[in-house]
């Protein structure tokens, strides 16, 4: 990986606007400016269209011979699909309101990555298939026909865009960037043109139902050594159900947090709580990705990848699913899911809380319920023993992720849950939170190595918010409710606010909870020595 | 830029020299019946083709907290989960511009005292959204004071509005405050689309066409009312008589009525095909115009292809043996799997 600049220069060297109109410049294929193309085993493994080897550095593609064809026939069934394209395509007025919204944008100053123009680079090939004017007119209003640049340049601005829905919060009409790059990276794979880094996992999902491709055996021993771990520093091993029958609850978490740190404690966290609840629960070896890396495919592939939910639901006769912190998977869950693979199985019902009675009528017809709104609900109802100042250590900001922000609306159910477990939280300024809230840079596939100093500039506006916090109020730590953010944050803070370590929610609730038959908590989940050890507590610590 | 305005200026002349030469019942006639039916006719057409295509997928977006559980607030005007919510989300986009109201302004700021380094200040940044309602709503009061020439006797509603339009008393005839606001509203847009330099780069030919179009409209109106004095009762009648579909002659109207006639045709003719659908679209849009109850009501994909993936047999017989080895419940047994192949 080449080095990366100061966070000072990486600002000072963003190039100011080319001097020619952007119809007439082309990106440049640089190492670091794309990512690695999918292997072609991996796409015919897929029965992905047009399989084929090929790098983006070169000049020849080796797209199928009738590409043209190809892509402007799949433009037109698009189309036909989907009435937000054709509006989209329609009605932007180019006021600009979204330019300065998107952190690629603010990142890189490259003007093809302000969501308009983004949008203009399909739209320039609209504009001449299906406007009379731009027939005749072409270049003069803004209307191209397809070459090769065109294929390259629409791969180029696809893969710098995080689907994270920012700008369509500014449009006046609601134009939603992300679902014209989530269209874009569908007509690319009509000739064959995807990510290693996207394809891959997808691959490894579908198969083997985790994104990293580990077999279940393999699974259920990280698990138990995650039990373990629980075990050591609870002093209470808590059960690790797997593919069992007759529970009430299925969990679905992404898988991102069975491996990788710091997901890890996330999912220790889980474990914890769910054994205090001694909740009636299984987890699922072959539904064990929540992630639906799918969704930065097409829109088939994530209902292929989501349709094993509700396919283990029904197999194991659970009632309903509670869903683990992740991003991307609560998008397609909020707002896709129902529609791909409902109506639900007949065993499931509508959620209700075995602890509160409380029945999530908003879950009503998806009958999965976020970790989140779980917990709220069960803190709201003095459910759990909760000892904050075991996180007293730890000087809280909250990540929104874009996706269960803008596309799912869950922004005060973790904060709830947050305030009662830490007892210092500070909020990033406001344009950059809640429903404004800027994404990780790398969301959608994009957290690439290869794609480092990209993703540093893309992570900037995140980066000096956090910053911010961190200079001001002394904050340490970010909690976010996303898989790919506890993959992606990390080296974001290291850069942008070293010193800043990342959570998942439930991390912090496993650590405030007094759990009934544990020994003398020492440490964090994290193996780190808890705050105000040295000084003598009270014995049987009251929780809030 | 300058190609747009060539046209408009053009559009003008030749309206001009029309009407000079005696073609008035050209553009005073012909043409504005031809442009309001393609008006007409074209936005349906418009709205017909985008309402061809499904709404596949219910995407509003969250613009706030989610309806959850019941001590959580919810924001309901901008993440709202009824069709009444919906309802009202809408009209705050309509009316008030609420999208463009969230807009802020991100600037730089190399070395900040706070960070130590670089730091991104959101400034707000109401300017387009004060100069967009001003345009919009000027633009339509303007509009609707025209229908003193459309309708006979005037209906007391224009001549409120008329009255209140005019509030300032100032000038012979009384001078519309409405007017004169239009005009700065659209020198704004234009002047924007010139000095920002984003907004700059992004600009299109059609993107500065209505606006010189509306400019010129804007401008012919004044100069008809406030510096030609074009003899109204005249004017008025020869609308009346369009109205009635029975035209009458246009002999001794000043030519700039014809110019101001044929920019307004232009821009109908030139509606339907073109951005200003923004006006019908926003009604369609998918991410404002669905409540934010996907997890509550099941929304139908009329083309949902069928379901392909990896049942879960499929997976069991991938990977039995190492279920097995994991003491992990298996819905087909290990030991009958072996038999069977054993038996074969
Ligand atoms: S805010 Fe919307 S209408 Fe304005 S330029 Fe962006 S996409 Fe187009
Ligand atoms: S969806 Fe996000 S990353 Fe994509 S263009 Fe919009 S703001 Fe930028």
């Amino acid at each position: 990986m080449a080095k990366l600049p100061t966070p000072q220069e990486l600002v000072a060297n963003r190039p100011a606007f080319p001097a020619e109109a952007w119809l007439e410049t082309k990106p440049k294929f640089v190492p670091g400016s794309y990512c690695y193309p999918a292997k072609k085993e991996t796409m015919e493994a897929l029965h992905m269209p047009h399989p084929h080897e090929w790098d983006p550095a070169a000049d020849d593609w080796q797209l199928p011979e009738n590409w043209e064809k190809i892509l402007c026939d799949a433009f037109e069934d698009r189309l036909k699909k989907h009435r937000s394209l054709k509006l989209f395509m329609d009605i932007c007025v180019r006021c600009g309101a979204c330019a300065d919204k998107c952190q690629f944008f603010l990142g890189t100053n490259d003007p093809k990555n302000m969501p308009v123009l983004r949008a203009e680079l399909l739209r320039s090939l609209y504009r001449r298939d299906y406007s009379m004017l731009g027939k005749i007119l072409g270049k003069k209003i803004g209307a191209r026909s397809w070459d090769y640049q065109t294929v390259k340049e629409l791969f180029f601005y696809a893969y710098q865009c995080t689907e994270c829905r920012r700008c369509s919060l500014f449009c006046p009409y609601g134009i939603d960037t992300a679902e014209i790059t989530a269209i874009v990276r569908e007509l690319l794979h009509e000739v064959g043109l995807g990510l290693h880094w996207i394809m891959d996992p997808v691959k490894n999902c579908s198969y083997t139902g985790n994104h990293l491709g580990i077999k279940p055996h393999s699974y259920v021993e990280i698990v138990e050594m995650l039990a373990d771990d629980c075990e050591d520093i609870v002093g209470v091993r808590p059960k690790t159900p797997f593919n069992e029958r007759g529970h009430e609850i299925l969990f679905i978490c992404p898988s991102g947090d069975v491996f990788a740190d710091p997901g890890i404690y996330t999912f220790m966290g889980y474990l914890i709580l769910f054994n205090e609840l001694d909740l009636d629960y299984t987890l699922s070896t072959y539904a064990s990705e929540g992630g639906n890396f799918g969704s930065f495919v097409s829109f088939n592939m994530a209902k292929k990848l989501n349709a094993k939910m509700y396919e283990e639901a029904q197999r194991l006769g659970c009632k309903w699913i509670l869903g683990g912190e992740c991003g991307h998977m609560w998008r397609v869950i909020n707002q896709y899911m129902d529609t791909y693979n409902g109506p639900t199985p007949s065993n499931m019902t509508t959620p209700v809380s075995p602890y509160t009675g409380t029945v999530f009528k908003n879950a009503a017809s998806t009958k999965m319920v976020h970790i989140a709104e779980f917990e709220a609900d069960l803190i709201r109802h003095n459910k759990l023993k909760l000892d904050p100042s075991r996180n007293d250590d730890l000087i809280c900001t909250w990540h929104d992720s874009c996706n269960p922000a803008r596309g799912m609306g869950l922004l005060d159910e973790p904060r709830y849950v947050l305030k009662h477990v830490v007892n210092h939280f500070y909020e990033m300024p406001e344009n950059t939170i809640r429903e404004q809230t800027f994404c990780c840079g790398a969301g959608s596939g994009l957290n690439t190595e290869e794609i480092m100093e990209l993703r540093m500039r893309s992570g900037m506006p995140r980066g000096n918010a956090l910053r911010y916090v961190q200079q001001k109020y002394g904050v340490n730590r970010m909690a976010c409710c996303c898989a790919i953010d506890r993959a992606t944050l990390p080296p974001l803070a290291d850069y942008w606010a070293p010193g800043v370590t990342i959570s998942g929610l439930t991390e912090l609730v496993a650590n405030a909870l007094v759990c009934k038959g544990e020994h003398k908590r020492t440490v964090n989940l994290r193996q780190e020595d808890l705050p105000h050890l040295d000084e003598e507590e009270p014995e049987g610590n009251e929780g809030e | 830029m300058l190609n747009s305005l060539l046209v408009v200026a053009l559009v003008a002349i030749i309206a001009w020299l029309g009407a000079a030469i005696g073609l008035g019942s050209l553009f005073g006639v012909v043409l504005p019946y031809v442009a309001i039916v393609v008006f007409l006719g074209g936005v349906v057409w418009r709205m017909v083709w985008w309402a061809k295509s499904p709404v596949p997928f219910a995407i509003p977006t969250t613009g706030g907290q989610e309806k959850s559980l019941d001590f959580i607030k919810q924001a309901q005007w901008d993440c709202p989960d009824t069709t009444l919510g919906v309802v009202k989300r809408m009209f705050l986009e309509v009316f008030l511009f609420r999208s463009l109201f969230r807009n802020v302004n991100a600037e730089i700021k190399q070395d900040d005292p706070v960070n130590g380094g670089p730091r991104l200040i959101y400034y707000s940044s109401k300017w387009l959204w004060v100069f967009a309602l001003l345009f919009h709503y000027c633009f339509f009061i303007v509009f609707f004071r025209h229908f003193r020439f459309f309708v006979d006797p005037v209906p007391g509603c224009v001549s409120f509005m008329e009255m209140i339009d005019g509030f300032l008393q100032i000038g012979a005839p009384r001078f519309y405050l409405t007017g004169g606001l239009l005009l700065v509203a659209v020198l704004f847009l234009i002047g924007r689309r010139l000095v920002n330099p984003r907004v700059r780069y992004i600009s299109l030919t059609q993107d500065y066409f209505p606006l010189f179009l509306i400019l010129g409209i804007v401008v012919s109106g004044i100069a008809m009312r406030y510096f030609l004095k074009t003899d109204i009762t005249q004017v008025k009648a020869f609308v009346m008589g369009l109205v009635h579909f029975n035209p009458i002659s246009a002999d001794g109207i000043d030519p700039i009525f014809f110019v101001h006639v044929c920019l307004v045709s232009t821009l109908l003719i030139y509606f339907p095909f073109s951005k200003l659908t923004h006006m019908a679209g926003i009604f369609f849009s998918p991410t404002r115009n669905l409540p934010c109850n996907t997890r509550r009501v099941r929304h139908v994909n009329p083309w949902n292809p069928p379901k392909d993936f990896l049942t879960y047999p499929e997976y069991e017989d991938l990977y039995r043996e190492a279920m097995a080895g994991a003491n992990l419940p298996l819905d087909k047994p290990l030991e009958a799997e072996t038999k069977q192949k054993s038996g074969e």
